[in-house]
């Protein structure tokens, strides 16, 4: 039999306008305008999930962004599969396929729905205490957690929406478009001020919006025809900017806000094409008005988490809004006047309530005494102390309390029901006022925490602030913004008000049982599945710090941050420890406020736009010659250029040949530059780097090493003195931008007196580099003018040429060993002069190698890499370049540290070769190096760094750190592998021409 | 995210800097006289204060200058900038 749950056309939605969307498989109906939890309870579902650790069935508890239950994942199996959404805030449209979410098989029938009868073995901590020992137990046990604890599932195919980021800077930014935030919103914009309004849900007006009632009329009009009066004259407003489905997510210090604007969700999928799904927005507001207002508190008594239990002001939301009875036999169970105002609005629809359980004992209210009149029984004293109906509530129990609250007396009534109302109060939505850096004070007579101190320009108004009743909002909040706005006046001195004013409450944290504590489920936490019972014992073990309860009991932790249960932690912590709720503090509201998309999180930075990547002006010529590219910092580098079914060992091997037995040409135009000028340029080398630099001549080239202040390695190259007060200074070509604004600081900070000049020069040139023996005779035909001769252009000298009317510069230096020649000309003429390389080398063979085949032939060299071979741990001394250290210059970077207690040690990894004895055995780069395996533990000496093949010496080569490394030439060690121990011997990292005969070549 | 007055530059966002750690710490004159402790306390030793500290920030997307601040560690107040080699407006 179907109920007939629609009473009247609620004001959100159209019933002339039916949606169909699917629910775990099945087809239900709604209109436009439902959410999909309005929706569902028209149509009777109540059960919509599994609990987190026990599984008990859940159903939709609230109707907004506080929802701990309704979790469902939408879309499943699509590319717009989508978890963690919560129902209340989904807005239904056609074709919508959502599904629960925390259930394993189904929601129906649950495996883990076993945790509930386990429950005793089941306390606070659990998790820890138990699933903890043995470790090695871990993997099996969290491959059951997972599967049963079902936190949804992400998608498995790329995301077909577009997402951005936008910028927004007003005067004024109202959060939130409640009464309050309207009046806030209108008065700024009226004063002036560029104002933006933000509201999570798709409408404006709060919860005033459907306050029809004759309890609460302002000038004489119902307090919602009011508010819709004031909002259609804000819609006019020219100076004020309107977001609706727009929740803000984070309040950084500064009044910088992220919010989230929801711009497709609520359309059917084939009208989303071509928009943006959500933007994020960064907000920087001169002043920030915080208008949340606040979140209605369930109440914690025994099984107060079955399906068919709802908020009190979620009823009457679903009612007044969706025209939807969330059940035919209500019972309301309240401490306070608020569910007075529920029952009100389902009497004037003609939805049943069957009784009202309230805490108080005695009432003088309005509210009250108009339910009395509809002959509506209501309970007073009394308390709920159990329910009863597994998947859907069915029946409850109630009893008296005792004068002082803390015992249940007197026989036990039962009361059929299928949906029970709770209101424990409210609670000011202070999230954001917190994650700004507010500080909260507690007001005892409303037991809240409400905004103190403001860490920046901003104001707390309406129920947020702790102004619960509409006289008080509208009293309060005129007054408030003429201060904060700096104005004299607003449009609301004088509103003739009629309100209900009895706020009197009988808070009681948790409401006594007629069984013991140990014996109840009452439900704190829902999301998390933390129970009263939890609390206490974490109390008993020891745990007081707010912060630690929350950890242990993980009270707060779930997607909803703990919206409904953290002030019951709080006042349930408050009286078993005797201590002031005041004196407890709260625990950190941490963004963001709920939950955002990945996609939303990246905007735009997606696929090639995720990071800038630098390519060098003759990139195109390595694609289309087929090179494979690596990623060197942010530039792609050409890493080697296979030939037909070359891979890319074989690619390297015939690369590195060519370049030592003919020609090889290199694209090194991502190697940092720094052009350096100023008459103390080489007084500041001298400074920088740990060899000396005043006595290079002009049309020299000098390599230097740089430490940091600590004396470890930092950066290398070779640098050229142009002038006399000229030169130019090549980086690595990830260190680049690192080095730059170290020297920087250096000049500005330390040495403010030294006359010198930095341009990065990066990518003003391009560098064609060309190696071999060969190299000279094509260099020659490309700049047919310059006298290439040893005696005129030696090894580490450096010319100014021009290629055809194109200045260039030429150095003769060499990263391989090679006799070679760098050629750096303004970046756009780079590709035209490799080609004229490639073309006067086409008889010499001429062979494009990219990084790794350099990096081979600087090994052979025992040439190091920055980064590589060393790690930030080794200074020039463990590198066993002694060589580059000045002795005679009084002082440099990193100069001290060398000869700190720690570098002189004897034992540190130093830098050495590493021959295999099997001359074919490639080690594996990062492997360890040891000298003992049959000592346990094995004592681990240093690791490789570099290893390759060589095929001009025909032989395995590599480097490595070796604890005391230096003196152990000749020395036998192991590098244990896997399946097999490789022996090694220590050897000199010059593995090739350890004369430099080549350079001349 | 902090908003931040640029000596040179004006106001400008957080993102365009970088902060460069405690300021004050004046490089040594003569790093050889000093012994071991005495470098170790230059090199390593810094402070990490709940409250008044001054530091040193880059305009690193900006003009590339160095400055200093000093900010309240415990609210990201600043409570003054003033260029590298000034003395500090506030003790
Ligand atoms: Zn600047």
């Amino acid at each position: 039999m179907t109920k007939k749950l629609r009473v009247k056309t609620g004001k959100a939605i159209d019933e002339t306008y039916r949606i169909s969307f699917k629910f775990n498989g099945k087809t239900y109906y709604g209109f436009k305008g439902d959410t999909l939890s309005s929706a569902l309870l028209a149509n009777d579902v109540h059960l919509v999930g599994r609990s987190f650790k026990y599984h008990r069935p859940r159903g939709i508890m609230t109707a907004g962004s506080e929802e701990p239950n309704a979790i469902v994942q939408l879309h499943d199996n699509s590319s717009r599969s989508e978890p963690n959404v919560r129902a209340t805030e989904v807005e239904i449209y056609e074709g919508l396929d959502a599904s629960s979410q925390n259930c394993w098989p189904s929601v129906k029938f649950d495996v883990g729905g076993i945790n509930n009868f386990l429950s005793p073995l089941l306390p606070a901590g659990f998790y820890y205490k138990t699933f903890m020992w043995p470790a090695s137990f871990w993997e099996k046990y969290e491959y059951f957690i997972r599967k049963s604890a079902g936190l949804g599932k992400s998608p498995t195919e790329p995301d077909p929406d577009v997402y951005e980021h936008k910028y927004i800077h007003c005067d004024v930014l109202v959060i939130g478009s409640g009464i309050s935030g309207i009046m806030a919103a209108k008065t700024a914009a009226k004063n002036e001020f560029k104002t933006l309004l933000v509201d999570e849900k798709p409408n404006l007006g709060g919860s005033t919006i459907y306050q029809n009632s004759d309890y609460f009329k302002i000038n004489n009009q119902n307090s919602n025809s009011w508010l819709e009066k004031e909002i259609n004259e804000i819609k006019k407003l020219k100076n004020l900017e309107i977001k609706t489905r727009t929740s803000v997510a984070a309040y950084h210090g500064y009044n910088f806000l992220l919010a989230r604007e929801n711009l497709t969700d609520h359309l059917p999928v084939e009208q989303r094409k071509d928009k943006t799904r959500h933007k994020l927005l960064k907000i920087r507001a001169k002043k920030v008005i915080t208008a949340t207002g606040s979140i209605e508190r369930p109440m914690v008594f025994d099984n107060n988490d079955r399906p068919g239990i709802l908020l009190s002001s979620a009823i009457k939301r679903y009612a007044d809004f969706f025209g939807v009875a969330c059940g035919e036999k209500n019972v309301l169970f309240t401490n306070n006047d608020s569910a007075y105002e529920t029952a009100i609005s389902l009497i004037q629809k003609g939805i049943n309530i069957e009784a009202i359980i309230d805490n108080r004992e005695e009432v003088d209210s309005k509210l009250v005494y108009e339910v009395e009149k509809n002959n509506i029984k209501i309970f007073k004293g009394y308390t709920v102390t159990d329910t009863f109906g597994y998947k859907r509530i069915n029946r409850i129990s109630i009893k008296q309390l005792s004068k002082d609250g803390q015992k249940v007396v007197g026989p036990r009534i039962n009361l059929s029901c299928d949906c029970l109302g709770v209101s424990g109060g409210w609670t000011p939505a202070v999230h954001l006022f917190t994650q700004s850096g507010g500080k909260l004070k507690f007001k005892d007579e409303d037991q809240v925490f409400i905004p103190n101190t403001y860490p920046s320009d901003q104001l707390s108004i309406g129920s947020c602030n702790g102004d619960f009743t509409l006289d008080e909002i509208l009293k309060n909040t005129p007054k408030s913004l003429k201060e904060f706005l700096d104005i004299k006046n607003t449009e609301y001195e004088s509103l003739e008000i009629i309100s209900s004013t009895n706020k009197s409450k009988r808070n009681i944290w948790l409401l006594p049982s007629d069984k013991v504590i140990g014996k109840t489920k009452s439900f704190v936490d829902y999301q998390n599945d933390a129970t009263a019972k939890d609390i206490k014992l974490a109390l008993r073990e020891g745990f007081r710090s707010i912060e630690h309860v929350k950890r242990y009991t993980t009270t707060g932790m779930g997607t909803d941050q703990g919206k409904l249960g953290n002030m019951h932690a709080l006042g349930i912590i408050s009286e078993t420890a005797g201590v002031k709720m005041g004196e407890l503090g709260t625990t950190t509201f941490r963004p963001p406020y709920t939950p955002l998309t990945f996609g939303t999180i990246v905007g735009r930075n997606v696929g090639e736009y995720f990071d800038i990547f630098r390519k060098t002006p003759i990139h195109s010529w390595h694609e289309v010659n087929k090179a494979e590219f690596e990623n060197v910092g942010q530039w792609k580098r050409a890493w080697y250029y296979p030939k037909e079914n070359e891979n890319m060992h074989q690619a390297v091997q015939r690369e590195s040949k060519a370049a030592r037995e003919s020609a090889g040409i290199l694209d090194a135009s991502t190697l940092g530059k720094i052009d350096i000028q100023g008459t103390d340029a080489s007084e500041f080398l001298n400074r920088v780097y740990t060899n000396a630099w005043s006595k290079l001549a002009i049309g020299k080239c000098r390599y230097g090493l740089m430490l940091n202040e600590d004396g470890m390695v930092y950066d290398d190259g070779v640098t050229t003195r142009l002038d006399e007060n000229h030169y130019i200074m090549t980086t690595t070509t990830g260190g680049a931008a690192n080095v730059m604004s170290k020297l920087e600081d250096y000049l500005q900070t330390e040495w403010p007196e030294l006359d010198v000049y930095l341009t990065s020069v990066t990518d003003h040139f391009a560098t064609v580099s060309v190696c071999g023996p060969n190299s000279k005779k094509i260099v020659s035909e490309v700049i047919p003018d310059l006298d290439f001769s040893d005696e005129s252009f030696p090894h580490m000298s450096f010319k100014n040429a021009k290629i055809g009317k194109i200045n260039c510069r030429v150095m003769r230096i060499s990263f391989t060993g090679e006799h070679s020649y760098e050629i750096n000309i303004q970046a756009n003429y780079g590709k035209s002069v490799w080609e004229k390389c490639m073309d006067a080398g086409k008889d010499y063979n001429i062979t494009p190698y990219g990084t790794e085949t350099m990096h081979l032939l600087r090994a052979e060299k025992g040439f190091i890499i920055v980064g590589q071979d060393t790690d930030a741990t080794m200074t020039p001394i463990d590198l066993q370049m002694d060589w580059i250290v000045s002795k005679k210059k009084y002082d440099f970077i990193g100069k001290r540290s060398l000869y700190r207690s720690d570098t002189i040690r004897e034992d540190r990894k130093q830098l050495v070769g590493l021959l295999t004895d099997d001359p074919n055995e490639i080690l594996e780069e990062g492997a360890q190096i040891v000298a003992d395996v049959n000592k346990s533990p094995i004592e681990m000496l240093g690791h490789i760094t570099s290893s390759y093949y060589s095929p001009n010496l025909k032989k395995s080569i590599a480097l490595g750190v070796v604890k005391g490394g230096k003196n152990m030439m000749g020395q036998k060690l192991i590098i244990p592998m896997e399946k097999k121990n490789i022996n090694v011997t220590v050897a000199d990292p010059v593995f090739l021409d350890k004369e430099n005969k080549r350079l001349n070549a | 995210m902090f908003i931040i007055t640029c000596p040179f530059c004006g106001e400008r966002e957080q993102s365009e800097f970088k902060a460069g750690g405690e300021a004050h710490i004046v490089r040594p004159k003569q790093p050889t006289e000093l012994s071991d402790d005495e470098w170790a306390e230059y090199l390593f030793m810094r402070k990490n204060i709940k409250g008044i500290q001054f530091e040193r920030w880059n305009h690193t997307h900006g003009c590339r200058k160095w400055f200093n601040m000093v900010r309240d560690t415990s609210n990201d107040e600043i409570k003054a900038i003033y260029k590298m080699g000034e003395k500090p407006p506030i003790e």
